[in-house]
């Protein structure tokens, strides 16, 4: 569960990027996270998994109050959280079985337990038999399964992904939606802050609109709403 | 730590040392000059220390009696010498003894004296140790208002120009240890944050799903006490070997040189293993550093 109550942000440029937003998000829920360009989107996003603090408010994310959170406990937090980029943020010389296992070596997990875990979820993706490849030789698409592949290795409760559809194709995109749809049918929380109108509007879902800082909108199953 | 994940640590530490192999050479020539500048100033200022140590012990005031003074006088000064709190002890030396003394300290030189032990031109003496060989000087001037007193010696110059060398030479030898220290130091930090750089993506990825703060900085803590280690290696073999040669120089060529250096072991031992802690310092100190401004975690 995530909860977010009078969450206020000013960047210390002084940029006053979230300005008292109050949130409740249910475990297993598909949320989508809408709002024009410098609305706060990916700001809204960073707090939860505690890269920007907020100024002040309280974010309770399953059950932890991460605002307040000792930093020696936010590796904890994030190995509860996955977090997905419009820009894959693959290591390029590393392997598409090497970029996944990498998110588990560096939490320390046996090298067994690993293999199994990986090799599940490159099948999940459906990207079993480009295990070898390296980032260079794979699709816009297939990097982006590989980046969710990563975040979901360690079974996270709840996936982030910001503009996961940003960089790719409308049919590519469509292949990721299932992904995330999968993904979310086993249990994962997933948030989804995008631009992309057809997909907000055909696979209908949660819709959160910030702008300026602000939630605007809160609708069960919402549309995009704005002209782009 | 799990055995394994020190053994990832130490790979990617080594593999770090070669990611940017230019500053690393560089950073480890600096430690190395620093070290091997440490070592040699150690060396020679526990070498002049322990010389020093030696002097100040052999420093003697010799308070010569009045020829005057009777045996019951002579007595009564040792015991006011004896008295004075900052003296360890006071012997009686006969002049006859004196002479003995000054010829054998001649040498060869001294055989001229020989002529004159019929007519002997010294007093009788007593030799005053002090506690503190600082508290020479003052001593010296209580006992010289001392009844019976004739005069007073002791080698207060060359005592007080050795402490000043040492002095100096113990300053200027710590200003520029400290000096190379730091540059070393700053070095390191600078290649450490080099590679802190080169691998900013990783590490961002290592932050976002849960490492710990300590798992990405093992490896450039390593780096860091790596390049102080290996900084040190060159200054060890330069040191046990200089020292060996310059001993093994001195017994065979001036058996007579008046100072004597400390052996050799466990002396460039001891200096091997502070060069190696060192090292391992200013490596630490400069990851350290380096982690703190550029390793955001
Ligand atoms: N690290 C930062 N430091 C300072 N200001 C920032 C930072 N990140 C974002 N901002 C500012 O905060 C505001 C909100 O930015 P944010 O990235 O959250 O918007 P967004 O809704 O994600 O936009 P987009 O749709 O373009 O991704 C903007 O005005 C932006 O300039
Ligand atoms: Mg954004």
């Amino acid at each position: 569960m995530i909860e977010m109550k009078d969450i206020w942000k000013t960047y210390n440029n002084g940029i006053k990027a979230i300005n008292g937003i109050d949130i409740k998000i249910d475990k297993g829920e598909f949320v989508y996270i809408v709002g024009p360009s410098g609305a706060g989107k990916s700001t809204f996003m960073r707090m939860m998994y505690r890269e920007e603090v907020p100024t002040s408010g309280t974010i309770i994310i399953n059950g932890k109050d991460v605002g307040k959170m000792k930093n020696k406990n936010v590796p904890k937090l994030r190995r509860e959280i996955g977090v997905v980029f419009q820009d894959f943020k693959l290591l390029p010389k590393l392997t598409v079985y090497e970029n996944v296992a990498f998110a588990l070596e560096v939490i320390e997990e046996s090298k067994a337990s690993t293999r199994k875990r990986v090799m599940e979820v490159l099948s999940l993706v459906n990207l079993k038999n480009k295990a070898r490849f390296l980032p260079d030789e794979l699709s816009g698409g297939e990097q982006q399964r590989v980046s969710i592949a990563r975040a979901i290795v360690n079974n996270p409760n709840i996936l982030l992904t910001d503009e996961p559809t940003g960089n790719l194709d409308p049919e590519t995109a469509w292949g990721i939606m299932d992904l995330l749809d999968q993904i979310n049918n086993r249990g994962t929380t997933v948030i989804m802050a995008t631009h992309n109108k057809d997909i907000v509007n055909t696979f209908r879902k949660r819709v959160i609109a910030i702008d300026g800082g602000l939630v605007t909108r809160d609708e069960a199953r919402g549309e995009y709403g704005y002209e782009n | 730590m799990k055995i394994k994940t020190f053994g990832r640590h130490g790979k990617e530490g080594f593999k770090n040392l070669g990611r940017n192999g230019w500053m690393t050479f560089a950073s480890i020539s600096a430690v190395t000059v620093t070290l091997l500048l440490v070592g040699v100033c150690l060396a020679l200022l526990l070498n002049l220390n322990a010389f020093g140590d030696q002097l100040e012990s052999d420093v003697e005031i010799s308070a010569f009696i009045d020829i005057t003074a009777k045996p019951e006088q002579q007595d009564e000064l040792k015991s006011k010498i004896e008295n004075i709190s900052e003296v360890e002890s006071a012997t009686y030396q006969s002049k006859e003894d004196g002479l003995d003394q000054l010829i054998d300290n001649l040498g060869d030189e001294g055989e001229v004296f020989e002529s004159l032990r019929d007519e002997n031109p010294l007093s009788d003496a007593f030799l005053v140790k002090t506690k503190d060989p600082q508290d020479v000087n003052k001593v010296a001037q209580e006992i010289e208002q001392l009844e019976n007193v004739q005069n007073v010696e002791f080698a207060e110059d060359t005592v007080n120009k050795l402490f000043k060398v040492l002095e100096i030479a113990r300053n200027v030898g710590l200003a520029l240890v400290i000096g190379l220290l730091f540059t070393a130091m700053f070095l390191i930090s600078n290649t450490i944050k080099l590679t802190i750089v080169a691998r900013s993506h990783e590490i961002e990825i290592m932050k976002l799903v849960g490492a710990t703060n300590w798992f990405i900085r093992w490896p450039f803590l390593i780096e860091g006490i790596l390049i102080g280690i290996l900084g040190a290696l060159i200054p060890i073999g330069i040191l046990i070997y200089g020292y060996y040669y310059l001993i093994d120089l001195i017994a065979n060529r001036f058996p007579t040189f008046i100072i004597d250096l400390l052996p050799v072991t466990p002396f460039v031992y001891q200096l091997s293993g502070l060069l190696v802690v060192l090292g391992v310092i200013i490596g630490t100190w400069g990851s350290l550093t380096s982690m703190r401004k550029f390793l955001k975690v």
